[in-house]
């Protein structure tokens, strides 16, 4: 998953992060892909406004559930992929049912500056929510390093 | 209706979401070589689109008032009832 794991910014990666809400984890993420220069001033606001009229919690297969928060390119200056696994769950609202809460331990944060653009990192991204096998290892990888190490060595 | 069909892909922005569903989608018509016009749009713009669509795949709630067929779905995201999902879709084509 080499589109993902070139995306993934590095420093933007919270592993076992104790959040306490959804805006909490947002911010957080949202505010380190703007610190390192990927998203503008814009993007945390506008991510979260969007998460509470369309939501993007998805209930999986496996133990961990996920969200994908995302919003409008004009917030985006470059793309690129924040993530967090969570020791315990928050709750986001189902993409599908928004008046469904979902418990999430997992969160990219994706910052998108083109519709309809990097198709393969969105489809890693599938791939990695559809790999409850996949998805146990990232929960437990310890840093950064090892978490991208483990996105790009999975080849399904 | 004869021809090729349209399915309207609809997500919240159009952006991450319906990229990945309409891609899926693209893929497994293409398997069962069955060629559709695949669009994709937010869900706030379906309305304005459904004239044109024969069948609506979204993520997220839309309002549809026209009878186009609507399969609302997160399987092309998470797999989980993906197989009958894309059976439901190719029904809906052949109708």
């Amino acid at each position: 998953m080499k589109a993902l794991g070139n995306l993934l910014v590095k420093s933007a990666i919270l592993l076992d992060y104790q959040a306490q809400d959804a805006e909490d984890a947002v911010s957080e993420l949202g505010e380190r892909l703007q610190k390192a220069g990927y998203v503008k001033d814009t993007f945390v606001k506008a991510a979260l406004k969007r998460e509470k009229s369309m939501p993007t919690g998805l209930p999986l297969n496996g133990e961990v559930n996920a969200a994908i928060p995302h919003t409008d390119v004009e917030h985006v200056v470059k793309a690129g992929v924040a993530m967090a696994t969570l020791t315990s769950p928050i709750t986001f609202q189902n993409m599908a049912q928004p008046e469904e809460s979902v418990s999430v331990r997992l969160i990219f944060l994706l910052a998108l500056d083109q519709p309809k653009a990097q198709i393969e990192m969105l489809q890693e991204i599938a791939g990695v929510l559809q790999n409850p096998k996949l998805i146990d290892s990232l929960m437990k990888a310890h840093t950064p390093e090892e978490a991208i190490e483990i996105i790009c060595r999975n080849e399904e | 209706m004869a021809g090729k069909k349209t399915i309207l892909v609809a997500c919240g922005t159009a952006i991450a979401t319906s990229t990945v569903v309409a891609k899926a989608i693209e893929e497994a018509l293409e398997d069962r070589g069955i060629s559709a016009n695949i669009r994709q749009c937010k869900a706030a713009e379906v309305p304005s689109l459904v004239d044109d669509a024969d069948l609506i795949v979204t993520t997220t709630p839309v309002t549809v008032d026209q009878d186009v067929p609507v399969i609302h779905t997160l399987a092309f995201l998470t797999g989980i009832g993906k197989e009958d999902v894309i059976e439901q879709i190719v029904e809906k084509l052949q109708d």
